[in-house]
């Protein structure tokens, strides 16, 4: 049986169609990869050598970079917040604006961004590299899983790392706030750091600390994700490291929306 | 035995199998030859169950696999050894670390035993003294060395060839082919590899098939098949140029 063309009015819908069956069936692949690689975080063996690794990987390499950005975020923070605050005689709440905006908001959202930034695409690249070279498919021929291996170290590894360079990004931002508001404009040091405890709760850390956890979650899933999923050779490669990045980046920024519109 | 009983395979609207029938018998070296884009290396991922059938089946010692997921299908691989085309080795691992990975986590052997198994596998392969080398940098010829001691070590009853010598010069080529053999000799597994070596398959090959247009065109010993009078199969082994079919 040959195919008859459709008429012309009936192509759009088809195309319509078939884009919508494409999105609906890469919404179910993405999800059940994270529904498997959950089930083999939760299943031993645990690769805690893996883990460690990935850990290292993804966290103590991007140290650098958020101890960077955490500081110069604050530096600039302090700067623009103090001359938003001397017009209204509020400088002395420098401390509390400073520590809320990066503690709530932008410690967990940068700091994930960075990290995606440079953990997350080189791990798309790695997975998406032993991909196209048969690594990934070595492993499943050795009866091994290779999502044991490669995917559930770094979602764990993302779940530790991401709140602690959360935590050193706020800690480094407060103080680049410090040095420009204490340092450069003369507030007092009792000040930046006293009404800051006033202002600043425990629900407000707790806040950043389980946006980081999701958004550690969320980044070491999609880069994982497009990872194996990769298309051909080097290009495909290539796609893969940047559709990772700008998916984690927006899903960052709309998850952040919604955990602060949810979270007190 | 494996059984390839009407194997079927599309991708998109392009049919790459059409009803592919093929035994491989046990303790054999079977070779697969054909055009390069024939589906050669699509039938060998149905065989080892990196891909599924849209129709037919794939019997392993009788065990049907094309159904199989899961812990099940990985009951069957665990017979299984695997050379890939570009060796597939573990890139961020060392040499004898790549050898040793499925005997640590496959068969989750004791230290001393694979250090054992790991040293006497670079030894058959001809690669002592290369274990602390990471693939990056050894030969080509040498990674597919290691890439079949890797997939031997474990002493798998199948093991699978995929383009084991492409890239190679002839007489790493020839040495490739003769390591295979004398493996053969030792281990007695059944081996099934995908080749484009002519005349050099023909050496070690028990069975021959040439796949055509997603079926087995011929199937026979090396000496049927050299003397097939079969046109796919004499343009194919002598090397002929399309336009010369039929001359």
């Amino acid at each position: 049986m040959t195919d008859r063309p459709l008429p012309l009015a009936l192509r759009a819908l088809d195309a319509l169609g078939q884009r919508a069956t494409y999105v609906v069936d890469s919404l179910g692949r993405f999800g059940t990869f994270l529904g498997q690689a959950l089930a083999t975080i939760l299943t031993p063996p645990f690769k805690f050598w893996a883990f460690i690794d990935r850990i290292h990987y993804i966290g103590y390499r991007s140290l650098l970079i958020i101890v960077l950005t955490g500081g110069f975020t604050g530096m600039v923070l302090g700067l623009q917040v103090y001359l938003t605050l001397v017009r209204f005689g509020s400088e002395a709440y420098l401390g509390p604006a400073v520590a809320l905006s990066l503690i709530r908001e932008l410690g967990p959202v940068l700091a994930a961004l960075m990290v995606t930034g440079r953990a997350g695409s080189a791990l798309t690249a790695e997975i998406g590299i032993m991909r196209i070279t048969e690594q990934i498919d070595a492993l499943t021929v050795m009866a091994l899983n290779p999502l044991r291996y490669l995917v559930a170290p770094s979602i764990l590894a993302g779940l530790v790392t991401f709140p602690l360079m959360t935590a050193i990004f706020d800690v480094v931002g407060i103080f680049g706030g410090y040095l420009v508001g204490v340092e450069l404009l003369g507030l007092s040091q009792g000040t930046y750091f006293g009404e800051m405890q006033t202002f600043v709760d425990m629900q407000d850390i707790m806040t950043g600390f389980w946006k980081s956890l999701s958004f550690g979650v969320v980044v070491t899933w999609v880069c994982t994700y497009k990872g194996f999923n990769v298309g051909h050779g080097a290009e495909g490669v290539a796609k893969a490291t940047t559709d990772a990045v700008v998916l984690s980046s927006v899903l960052i920024l709309v998850w952040d929306y919604f955990m602060g519109s949810v979270l007190p | 035995m494996i059984k390839v009983q009407g194997l079927t395979k599309s991708f998109g609207r392009q049919q790459v199998l059409r009803g592919l029938d093929l035994e491989v018998p046990t303790g054999s070296i079977t070779v697969i030859i054909g055009r390069s884009g024939g589906g050669k290396s699509v039938l060998l991922k149905h065989l080892i169950g990196l891909l599924h059938p849209d129709a037919g089946r794939v019997l392993v010692d009788g065990v049907e696999i094309t159904g199989l997921r899961g812990r099940a299908l990985d009951e069957i691989r665990q017979r299984y050894g695997v050379v890939f085309q570009g060796g597939a080795l573990f890139d961020s691992m060392r040499c004898a670390e790549n050898v040793a990975f499925p005997l640590r986590e496959k068969l989750h052997l004791p230290r001393p035993e694979i250090v054992r198994r790991v040293e006497a596998a670079l030894h058959q392969v001809g690669l002592e003294g290369m274990g602390a080398k990471y693939p990056a940098e050894i030969s080509g010829g040498m990674r597919k060395r290691v890439a079949i001691a890797r997939a031997l070590v474990t002493e798998p009853e199948i093991v699978f060839f995929d383009e084991p010598t492409t890239g190679l010069d002839p007489i790493l080529v020839n040495t490739i082919h003769h390591l295979i053999l004398d493996l053969h000799q030792k281990f007695r597994f059944t081996a099934v590899m995908v080749s484009h070596e002519i005349p050099e398959i023909f050496e070690i090959a028990d069975t021959v098939a040439m796949l055509h247009e997603g079926r087995i065109a011929e199937v026979g010993p090396p000496p049927a098949i050299q003397a097939s009078s079969n046109p796919v199969v004499r343009q194919f082994i002598r090397g002929e140029p399309e336009n010369a079919e039929g001359r």
